[in-house]
């Protein structure tokens, strides 16, 4: 018996969606249950995984009408090279995670109950699944609702700390904003789509025209003929629907509280693969569902993109907490696949879909890379965090020397992150690039020349980005341990380790294979832009990556990997055959021999440079405090400096949103009386009026 | 593939690795004669490399294998480096692997560990010096990358060769985008290799140095190599300036006698290099840390400058 | 002189006098930003002979060498007798700071292209694509007056706003008829003399040249 594609997409969505309520009811408390249950979700991920891979190798599209759904509203599947894609990315990342969560959960299970984590964990990989096989809006949003609903509870897991609340309700109250802006673009198109196959008049008020309608499925959206009016609507909302789950800048608010404080391996998945579902809606709404736009939406879409990521890198280099930092980073790298997303419309609006095919794959594969990395940095925080029980980098320091797997592992995230060849964050930033170079080919002059100037800010995010994962590892693993009880930290579980091995061979694959990968996914800008980069991008074999054409640009990942570990190899050995002895001594301390662990620079000092020079971007508060000794004034026996960072965003934006709701709040309460003939009365009032309206 | 490519390829690699230290030693005798010093010679460079291969090396005792694997990965970076740039001939082999911002990018796994080194062993300094340079590096990369843009826009194409290729043919043209590059590009090359104004190669004191800082407690083999990395850096981007604003005496004939003649070029350029760097760091005082960002943004100014005018003028 | 040569030589002061107009915009002394205004006029009246020689225009050469006169010769050497005899020799203060100041000037380039393009199209001549030079540099000379608040460098920047107008004649149209050039010339001189005078009278009422203290002279404080 043979299962297409879409067979195994949904058998992996069932093994998800059944693997909640059984881990809900067998109370899972043993560790043998929490092995059992998340190498259930590793297959089911891991399915799912191979069925998107096989829909974007065969560039197939199955469809599938389901049995549920409401009354005469079924939901609807699709599987095209799009949404295998992203499938691809979530299962991937999820099966990872998965073995990752084995060591990890059981860890935490040893002083807290842990049903919830495994239960919603299992339905928070179904809700992502489901939102990217939706092929109706019904489905797409009781599936994203599913999604947030179950991510939700994930970050109240650790419910007793308050700021875990406050970060919990924050990140409920943007979800459900985007939501509606969401539900009202689709209300949009699919009212359009409706309009046709109702005939006259209005389309709900026949009920033939009722049973008959099909306005909600995506399919209907496609063949609708929607005015430009209308699709500007639908897009800036589903942009800023999807925008506030991507964390796009300013809607970013509750990313760096929310995805810091789930438990680890949630948030390598938040960070990793549940940001790049709202990519994927992006990406549906404007290139498959409106196909037919201007070039300010690209504009539009690659703006913000340049905005998030610098901003996004500077606040990420501004963090002392670990996981912030790597939060942060999301902002940045989300940031970065919209510029690519911006770039590719731009193209595909002045008819120039091969360029459009290599900006958006410079996009996706963007998109693989962060998950991968990203996961494997959350996995390395989670297990840093575990090891010692603390998130801020200050208290750290020295753990390269107990957890000996661990940093190299984070080390590959890091310098993957940081965009250096030969893994794979420098293909996909190289990718982008190489699209920013290509403007000259867009007949309206001042737009050609206003693109380049965004490949600057670019390479500054990058720059910054190296700067701020050079901090993230040196102040956590090198140097002295800054507090004593780092000491005791020790390495990881097994399965911990070998999902960040997964992790990090992936990584080195992505960036040294490109062309291969590339190759792998021509099928999804084939169907979006009908146009696709694999026989210029390969034409040299799979070693070479040659987008365009061999004499535009070429790059080997690896003969660069190989080439840097030869010599590498040989200029060690050479030096091993006449080796001098080497001698262990104390470090120089210009004769004051009383150097101390706090001596380091830390987090705060590392990036004060970049502090002081950017300072316009950030809200900075410092605070000495100086208690003078007895003595003299002029020796101070303690000094105590704190700085706090705010985002200013806050201040400007929400403060005032945030003012007037509750002014608006205090208003409505005036009509709390307390009283019940109060009340009847204002439903009696309610009532007349409607009836006014109504006759 | 040609045999004969992979012989020049391998002699550009050997020419950057022995001739590294030979413009180092020249830069410091032009600095010395400027200053009214006697000089140490044009070889002094070699008898400290071979000196610090000889002695032993000293660890800090709380160094972690980055400490000791970064030497290593620098130098062999730089090697990769030295043999994509088109400094002998437009034909490289090792060209086609990397293009200019794959170039710029294997610069910055070189300063990415040597800052991680840098902070390995836990001193005020090593971090002193890692911060600053990854601050420096994060503004002189766009710069960096602007500059080399406006000379990709104007070829075409990113890919070295290629770029010297069509401005060889295209000969000596007053072109004001290349021009506002090349000034961009000295600015830069400034920065990226630690000369004055942006941080002083000869000095270890505390407060101003910046890569010195970082590699205090390197010694030995460790430091020799980390030494001799720095070298080919500051030749490869005088090369690198030389080749894509001056390709005019690189072999485009594709032969080994063109080579052995590019040769001869070669050493004339880089003399002429080191005389302008060596009249830019008498003539200019080090720069307070802060004062960089003018300094850079001036550098910056100038590559968008040139962009614009690459749009604009022509 | 082919026309390819000309135009690239064009095109390429239109850079310098871009670059000067920049230099102007960040530099901090008063003596360096005197020289520089002097290299901008050398540009521009280089460019002028030049675009005489290609248009056969010859009035284009008397205009060259009044600018040359005026504004590399008899301008700077008022200003520096200005600045001697005020004994202003510290560093200029700047109201934004530099680096920002040099992105709104990049703004103020992009922008200044974008509104000459349609004139770019139409345009036959072979000097069309510096217009946008021409106009950045009158804007650059405005945004200079804006940022600055000492008395001497607004002056500087008012006469590179003057340069800037006079380039984009020249680009536009081959340069306005003469009469209108003299009397443009002899405006500017005549301005710096009143300038001169009047700063003097500022000096010694108000002990400064800093523009800002004119705030004192509203009523009522």
């Amino acid at each position: 018996m043979s299962f297409s594609p879409l067979d195994l997409a949904a058998i992996s969505v069932a093994v998800m969606l059944l693997l909640a309520p059984a881990a809900a009811v067998s109370g899972s408390r043993t560790p043998l249950m929490v092995t059992i249950c998340f190498m259930l979700a590793a297959i089911g991920s891991l399915l799912g995984a191979y069925a998107g891979a096989m829909a974007v190798a065969s560039g197939s599209v199955g469809s599938a009408v389901l049995a549920v759904g409401l009354p005469d509203l079924p939901f609807h599947m699709r599987l095209d090279p799009l949404s295998g894609f992203f499938m691809t990315v979530v299962g991937l990342l999820s099966f990872i995670v998965s073995i990752y969560s084995i060591g990890y959960v059981k860890a935490i299970a040893k002083h807290r109950p842990v049903t919830r984590l495994i239960a919603f964990y299992a339905l928070f990989i179904a809700g992502m699944f489901m939102v990217i096989l939706a092929d109706d809006a019904l489905f797409f949003l009781v599936s994203w609702e599913i999604m947030a609903a179950a991510s939700y509870f994930l970050v109240l897991f650790e419910d007793e700390r308050i700021e875990n609340r406050r970060a919990a309700f924050l990140y409920m109250v943007v979800a459900h904003v985007g939501a509606i802006a969401i539900l009202l673009s689709f209300g949009v198109l699919a009212g359009i789509a409706t309009v046709p196959a109702a005939g006259l008049g209005l389309a709900g008020a026949d009920p033939a025209g009722f049973t008959a309608f099909r306005g909600y499925t995506f399919d209907a959206m496609r063949h609708a003929n929607v005015t430009p009016g209308w699709a500007t609507a639908a897009f800036l909302l589903a942009f800023f629907g999807f925008g506030a789950k991507a964390g796009i800048i300013p809607l970013h608010v509750w990313l760096p509280e929310a995805h810091p404080v789930a438990p680890s391996n949630v948030s390598a998945l938040m960070s990793g693969v549940m940001l790049k579902t709202a990519i994927y809606g992006i990406l549906r709404v404007t290139f498959d569902l409106v196909r037919v736009f201007p070039w300010w939406w690209g504009a539009l879409v690659l703006v913000m993109g340049l905005v998030s990521a610098v901003i996004g890198a500077l606040f990420a280099m501004m963090q002392g907490d670990l996981k912030r930092l790597l939060a942060w980073s999301s902002v940045e790298n989300v940031g970065i696949i919209l510029i690519g997303t911006g770039l590719a419309m731009i193209y595909a609006s002045f008819n120039s879909p091969v360029l459009a095919s290599l900006a958006l794959i410079a996009a996706l594969y963007h998109c693989l890379n962060h998950a991968m990395f990203k996961g494997l940095l959350f996995m390395g925080a989670g297990s840093v965090l575990h090891a010692t029980g603390e998130r801020d980098m200050d208290r750290m320091g020295g753990l390269i020397h107990k957890m000996r797997w661990t940093a190299p592992l984070f080390l590959v995230g890091c310098v993957s992150i940081s965009g250096l060849p030969p893994f794979n964050g420098f293909v996909s930033e190289w990718l982008t690039f190489q699209a920013f170079l290509l403007s000259p080919a867009i007949p309206n002059q001042i737009i050609r020349l206003l693109i380049p100037m965004g490949a600057a800010l670019l390479a500054l995010t990058a720059a910054l980005a190296g700067a701020a994962f050079v901090k993230a590892f040196g102040v956590t693993f090198l140097g002295h341990a800054r507090t004593p009880g780092i000491g005791a930290a020790h390495d990881s579980s097994r399965t911990m380790k070998l999902a960040m091995a997964l992790a990090a061979a992936l990584c080195l694959a992505l960036g040294v294979l490109p062309s291969v990968v590339i190759d792998w996914m021509d099928s999804v800008p084939q169907q979006l832009t009908g146009s696709s980069i694999s026989g210029s991008a390969g034409a040299f074999g799979w070693m070479w990556l040659t987008p365009v054409a061999s004499e535009r640009a070429s790059y080997s990942g690896a003969a660069t990997f190989l080439v840097i570990l030869l010599v590498t190899a040989v200029v060690w050995l050479l030096l091993r055959v006449r080796a001098g002895s080497i001698r262990r001594a104390a470090i120089w301390d210009c004769g004051f021999e009383k150097l101390t662990p706090r001596m380091q620079y830390t987090s705060a000092s590392f990036a004060m440079p970049i502090r002081r020079i950017f300072s316009f971007a950030f809200g900075v508060r410092e605070r000495v405090k100086l208690v003078p000794q007895a003595a003299h004034r002029a020796f101070p026996s303690r000094i105590q400096y704190a700085i706090r960072i705010s985002d200013r965003f806050w201040m400007w934006l929400y403060r005032p949103i945030v003012d007037a709701s509750f002014w608006a709040a205090r208003l409505a309460g005036m009509l709390q009386q307390g009283r019940i003939r109060s009340y009847l009365i204002y439903s009696f009032v309610t009532i007349i009026v409607l009836l006014l309206f109504l006759k | 593939m040609n045999a004969h490519r992979i012989i020049i390829e391998f002699a550009q690699i050997a020419v950057v690795l022995a001739l590294s230290p030979v413009f180092i030693g020249w830069v410091r005798m032009l600095k010395c004669w400027t200053q009214g010093r006697t000089t140490a010679g044009l070889f002094q460079p070699y008898r400290d490399i071979s000196k610090l291969f000889a002695k032993e090396v000293v660890l800090a005792e709380n160094a972690s294998w980055i400490f000791r694997f970064t030497p290593y990965l620098v130098f062999a970076v730089t090697v990769l480096a030295g043999g994509i740039i088109p400094i002998l001939s437009a034909h490289l082999p090792l060209s086609a692997t990397a293009d200019v911002i794959v170039l710029v990018a294997l610069f910055a796994i070189a300063r990415f560990f040597t800052a991680l080194a840098g902070m390995d062993i836990g001193t005020a300094f090593g971090g002193m010096g890692s911060s600053r340079e990854m601050t420096i590096a994060s503004l002189a990369e766009p710069a960096m990358l602007m500059a080399i843009f406006t000379i990709s826009l104007a070829a075409q194409s990113t890919s070295l060769s290629r770029i010297v290729q069509v401005i060889y043919t295209a000969g000596p043209v007053l072109k004001p985008s290349i021009a506002f590059a090349f000034i961009a590009f000295i600015l830069i090359s400034l920065a990226e290799t630690g000369r004055i104004p942006v941080d002083n190669p000869a000095t270890h004191l505390e407060l101003t140095m910046i890569h010195e800082a970082m590699i205090l407690e390197y010694s030995g083999r460790h430091l020799a190599l980390i030494e001799w990395a720095g070298m080919m850096k500051t030749l490869l981007f005088m090369a690198l300036g030389a080749t894509l604003f001056f390709p005019w005496g690189i072999d485009a004939t594709d032969t080994v006698s063109g080579a052995s003649l590019a040769f001869v070029f070669l050493i004339i350029k880089l003399a002429g290099a080191g005389v302008v760097l060596v009249l830019i760091e008498t003539g200019l005082a080090k720069m307070r840390l802060f004062r960089l960002t003018e300094f850079l943004g001036s550098a910056f100014l100038m590559a968008t400058l040139g962009m614009l005018s690459f749009f604009i003028l022509e | 002189m082919n026309l390819a040569l000309a135009a690239q030589i064009n095109s390429f002061l239109a850079a310098l006098v871009l670059v000067t107009a920049f230099g102007m915009l960040v530099q901090k002394r008063v003596y360096g930003l005197i020289h520089l205004f002097a290299w901008q006029g050398f540009f521009l009246s280089l460019n002028t002979a030049i675009v005489g020689y290609v248009a056969g225009k010859h009035h284009l050469y008397i205009s060259s060498v009044l600018t040359l006169s005026i504004k590399v010769f008899v301008l700077p050497y008022i200003l520096h007798v200005l600045v001697n005899r005020l004994k202003i020799r510290r560093d200029v203060e700047t109201v934004v700071n530099i680096p920002r100041t040099m992105l709104i000037g990049i703004a103020l380039v992009i922008f200044s292209y974008h509104l000459t393009s349609p004139v770019r199209e139409l345009s036959t001549l072979v000097t069309r694509s510096t217009l946008a030079v021409a106009l950045a540099t009158v804007m650059i000379g405005l945004l200079m007056m804006i940022t600055r608040t000492h008395a001497v460098t607004q002056i500087i920047g008012f006469l590179a706003l003057e340069n800037g107008l006079f380039f984009a004649a020249t680009s536009a149209t081959y340069g306005m008829p003469l009469v209108v050039e003299l009397g443009v010339a002899l405006d500017v001189l005549i301005a710096a003399f009143i300038f001169g005078i009047f700063f003097f009278q500022i000096h010694a009422a108000f002990d400064s040249l800093n523009v800002d203290q004119m705030a004192r002279l509203k009523e009522g404080e």
